[in-house]
């Protein structure tokens, strides 16, 4: 109960008000506490006993809002629960809140919520990342250590950068999806937060695994993450793929990777130059896959079962009327674009050529790891958190995701760690690994994380 | 003279069936019939934000049997795909179907004979799995519809355009809902909504190889009503054509009460459905060895069944069409048969007496005499005990308290009396009663046999055996008594 | 490709989504502008190359044909903006044919 009085307590000092950070969108401190309560009662303790997490705004959880920042969802209290809510909440865990986000995780900056944008803890001038942000600025504003997000370009691993915390992507099929309203079905993961590597690793043991309410996740066995810290690297084959550090790279972010590398190296890794050569693809596939499956998994809100309705005159009035003032600017031009990308005579050229194209992406990845890599290592972000407003052009901000998405594409699992500071703001260097190799993955961050400590 | 008859009517079916499972296709909701609206759902079937498909195994394995009935090639991988629309009885937004590889293609159907012998048979183009979309009820609350989720497996069957009338869709959906309930995949139903069917239409010019334009046909409720419509909407595209006019490409809807069909009042053209792969379901993956064994699991289809009983029986094709229509009634007829051994007088009895019961509403399930009652009765009036007379009547006590013949025909005095004695009594009763008839016949009067014997049933009040009376009387003239 | 006005009204009403005429321009321009981007795709040699459906390996698993459902917390009445004796309703449609397969809303 000690642990939930101090989220809120932090909470009240650093999220509301015309200053506050704005990250936490629904809470129930009553409630919260009563749950502790329940959870200090039980003699025998599960392995997050007590321990105080927040879930971004598209995980459905049943006593809390569950808007996806998004005016359509306004009011809407889910009745059932996601299965990482429930598996987290088994093991202890304690929910106290739900986080703002871009809305319907669209966006890198999460300036595009309905409720107002989060600012970042390290700068409040700044964007502290999307669309997961406000769970990011949970973790950073020291709210909580643990925080669900939601990952499908980038939006847990690029927050995590901009806000200076670690941020896992699972592998595509790691963790359930049943309860995270969907954006882009082949391309999502529940993704976590965490203040320290082994914190993000415990909440990760937690969630993964087969749930028979999600097709698509898989029957695998779920590894022990957070012993995975070792102080030896030696026999582990680091790739450095080159299209991740182009000449436009920002030197200093350029340095910060080089002296990651280095502490990787002085632990016994051999690092090595490798290719992923469709690198360069991700962001236009990306962008035609994702939202080609958001139209359609956002059809469902049309105000006939839950949520916003605008009664007019007529059936298809009431759709229009309800879907155009729910859904904030973003949403609709993805929407547009996804109907656009799947409709009669443009299926072949753009979806059909994006999947296909997505496949010579997944294969870059699993050709690399076959050659003897385990791990590969890239910049999470070109660049530090950028001032609000910064990307106007929708382009432009789509390319903040342009070390992230390829992960996202092949499935595989990424993890950003915190690596180092440019003027003061922090930057995240990301480590991904082959199909369910986690335990790779978090040896590396691991290590990461301990050679930065060591450095600072 | 009609423009029709210049034309050749080319039809091709969309025939939806669902599927018996106890849950819906893609959630564990009760499909119970006649439940309250609304009242099986959950987060899945309501379609609420992060709820997940998760596929139906029985909803496969009856869809494969289906499939093999109708001599489909299976896939072991198909894939299924979103049908994107906004209607709201579509909860989702999207239909979950099957797209580019479905679960079975190119299977076929005889729906008859030609003059000569040879099968009319219509191709399948493919199998596919799907999910019904709700009920909208538009009358019941003014100035609303009303919405009744759903969620029952579907498949769907397509045609090849390979009917060239009005007649032969009739006949193509007489046997695809036999061959239906013979696997017991479906109750195949159109009235009760558990089949249903859209019309592919086109008209051309005889002799012409090229397809015509088509139209869909919808709002389809019968059979017959199938039958009429192709020939109006036949008969209008023909006119059209005739005139030098061409058939504009759109979805016409039955009015069953008008016997009209008139344009659906949508956009022109057809509709873009945005099919994509499902991504919230991996490929399904059948194993050969599982599909192979799913055929060897299928019951004996009518078209079998119909050559079985031929060669076994030696019935007629009437009365085998009769028998073998329902295959219940089928299996009631061979229980019989088998039991009694007289396949013919099992047919009588089955195609007259029992579906006469059946016609007033009872059902085979339900039925009080059952096949070897039936067969008891059958071996009774075969030796004698009973006349075929007494027969009818024991059956109609029968069918009533399920008693068996034997003991409802001792029971009401319907045996056949065959007793010397009681014959000799009867007949001493006649002769003594008609002294004229009885000197003339005594006089060697043959002719008078006949009427000495109905008499003589007569005073027995119908328990006589008119054999052995007969024999008797004869035995007597011989005689000289 | 270019997109234009034509085509942004025509996916707007498949998305039953109201584009004011005032946006559409800028909508335009902005939609424009991204699909440019994915112009490179073209080049891309794919022959020979499958669809990626996904990214795993494995095969659909299926479900028993059992219940029971997933539960709901709390009834349909509860959040559902109108329902009637159990039913869903929603404005009467413009054309009421009984038929559900029907997409003449469209």
């Amino acid at each position: 109960m000690g642990a939930v009085r101090d989220a809120f307590r932090r909470m009240a000092e650093v999220d509301a008000g015309p200053t506050g950070l704005n990250c936490i969108l629904w809470t129930d401190e009553a409630r919260a506490l009563a749950d502790a309560a329940a959870v200090d009662a039980i003699p025998a303790t599960g392995t997050l006993a007590g321990v105080t997490f927040v879930a971004k705004d598209n995980i459905a959880t049943t006593h809390l809002q569950t808007t996806c920042g998004s005016r359509i969802l306004e009011g809407y209290v889910s009745p059932y629960e996601a299965t990482v809510i429930t598996r987290l909440r088994d093991a202890g865990a304690v929910l106290v809140g739900k986080t703002n986000c871009d809305e319907f995780a669209m966006g890198s900056s999460n300036e595009h919520s309905a409720w107002g944008p989060v600012l970042n803890p390290v700068d409040r001038t700044r964007v502290p990342g999307g669309s997961s942000g406000g769970s990011a600025a949970s973790v950073a504003a020291g709210i909580v250590r643990i925080a669900l997000g939601s990952e499908t370009g980038g939006s847990v691993r690029q927050p995590a950068s901009y806000c200076g915390v670690v941020g896992v992507k699972p592998t595509y099929g790691r963790v359930s999806r049943f309860g995270l309203v969907a954006f882009a079905s082949s391309l999502d993961q529940v993704g976590v937060f965490g203040t320290t590597v082994r914190d993000a690793a415990v909440a990760l043991e937690v969630i993964a695994g087969r749930d028979v309410r999600d097709a698509t996740s898989e029957d695998r066995p779920v590894d022990r993450y957070s012993r995975a810290a070792t102080a030896d690297l030696r026999g582990v084959v680091i790739g450095k793929p080159r299209e991740y550090f182009p000449k436009t790279l920002d030197p200093r972010v350029a340095k910060l990777c080089d002296d990651a590398l280095d502490g990787l190296r002085a632990r016994g890794a051999e690092v090595r130059d490798v290719s992923l050569p469709h690198t360069d693809l991700a962001i236009p596939v990306y962008y035609i896959i994702a939202p080609a499956e958001a139209s359609s998994n956002l059809a469902r809100f049309d105000g006939v079962r839950y949520g916003l309705r605008i009664t007019a005159d007529g059936l298809r009035a009431m759709y229009e009327s309800t879907r155009t003032r729910g859904f904030g600017a973003e949403v609709t031009r993805r929407i547009l674009l996804g109907t656009y990308v799947l409709s009669a005579g443009y299926y072949d050229a753009y979806y059909k050529k994006a999947q296909e194209v997505r496949t010579l992406i997944a294969q870059d990845f699993r050709e690399v790891f076959a050659a003897g890599a385990h791990l590969l290592f890239t910049p999470t972000t070109p660049s530090p958190a950028f001032e609000f407003g910064a990307k106007s052009d929708p382009y432009e901000m789509y390319l903040s995701d342009i070390f992230t998405a390829t992960a996202n594409l092949a499935g595989v699992p990424a993890i950003s760690v915190p690596i180092g500071d440019v003027d003061g703001l922090p930057v995240g260097g990301q480590l991904m690994a082959s199909h369910f190799d986690e335990q790779m993955m978090f040896r590396g961050a691991f290590a990461l994380e301990a050679s930065h400590a060591e450095a600072t | 003279m009609s423009a029709a008859s210049d034309y050749e009517m080319v039809v091709g079916l969309e025939v939806h069936v669902q599927l018996l499972t106890r849950t819906k296709a893609f959630c564990g909701c009760s499909t119970a019939y006649g439940a309250p609206p609304n009242v099986n759902t959950c987060p899945v079937c309501l379609a609420l934000p992060g709820a997940l498909p998760v596929l139906n195994e029985e909803a496969v394995r009856l869809a494969v049997r289906a499939a093999h009935a109708l001599s489909a090639t299976v896939n072991e991988t198909s894939i299924f795909a979103r049908k994107n629309y906004f209607y709201p009885d579509l909860p989702k937004g999207y239909q979950i179907s099957q797209f580019d590889k479905p679960l079975a293609e190119h299977g076929k159907l005889d729906i008859g004979m030609n003059a000569d012998g040879t099968p009319i048979t219509v191709r399948i183009t493919r199998i596919h799995m799907e999910e019904d979309a709700g009920k909208s009820v538009h009358d019941r609350y003014a100035g609303a519809t009303a919405i009744d989720l759903n969620g029952v497996p579907l498949i769907e069957i397509v045609s090849e355009p390979d009917m060239r009338s009005a007649r032969e869709a009739g006949a193509y959906l007489r046997a695809l809902k036999q061959v239906i309930e013979y696997t017991g995949v479906s109750d195949a139903n159109m009235e009760e909504g558990s089949l249903r069917v859209d019309a592919n239409v086109s008209a051309r010019l005889r002799g012409e190889t090229k397809l015509g334009t088509k139209t869909e046909v919808k709002n389809l409720n019968s059979f017959s009503g199938v039958e009429r419509a192709l020939e109006v909407e036949f008969a209008r595209q023909s006119d059209v054509l005739a005139r030098g006019g061409t058939v504009t490409q759109q979805t016409m809807l039955w009015d069953a009460i008008r016997g009209e069909v008139r344009p659906a009042r949508s956009k022109e053209g057809s509709h873009d459905y945005r099919y994509f792969p499902e991504p919230d379901l991996p490929p399904l993956q059948l194993a050969r060895a599982w599909i192979d064994h799913a055929r060897a699991e299928l019951p004996e289809l009518p078209a079998a069944k119909q050559a079985r009983f031929l060669a076994d029986y030696r019935l007629t094709p009437a009365e085998i069409e009769v028998l073998t229509a329902d295959q219940s009634l089928s299996a009631y007829f061979e229980e019989v048969a088998r039991v009694d051994g007289d396949a013919k007088g099992a047919a009588n009895w089955v195609i007259r007496d029992v579906r006469q019961l059946l016609n007033s509403g009872a059902t085979l399930a339900t039925l009080k005499i059952r096949p070897p009652a039936l067969a008891q009765l059958l071996a009774l009036v075969r030796d004698g005990t009973v006349s075929h007379d007494a027969a009818t009547k024991v059956f109609a006590i029968a069918s009533e308290n399920g008693d068996a013949p034997l003991d409802i025909a001792k029971r009401e005095r319907l045996l056949q009396e065959r007793s010397q004695d009681a014959l000799a009594g009867w007949v001493d009763q006649v002769l003594a009663a008609y002294p004229d008839v009885a000197s003339r016949f005594r006089a060697g009067d043959k002719k008078l046999l006949g009427v000495l014997v109905g008499l003589v049933m007569k005073a027995s009040k119908g328990r006589a055996d008119p054999k052995a009376v007969n024999q008797l009387l004869s035995a007597r003239a011989a005689a000289g008594e | 490709m270019a997109i234009g006005p034509d085509d942004v009204r025509h996916v707007a009403a498949l998305a039953r989504l109201a584009v004011p005429e005032s946006q559409l321009p800028e909508l335009v321009r902005q939609l424009n502008g991204i699909l440019s981007h994915m112009d490179v795709l073209a080049r891309v040699n794919t022959t020979g190359v499958m669809g990626a459906a996904g990214v795993g390996d494995a095969a659909m698993p299926l479900r028993a044909d059992i219940g029971p459902p997933i539960p709901l917390a709390r009834p349909l009445e509860s959040f559902a903006p109108q329902t009637r004796d159990g039913f869903l309703l929603v404005p009467r449609l413009a054309t009421h044919e009984s038929s559900g397969d029907d997409e003449s809303v469209e």
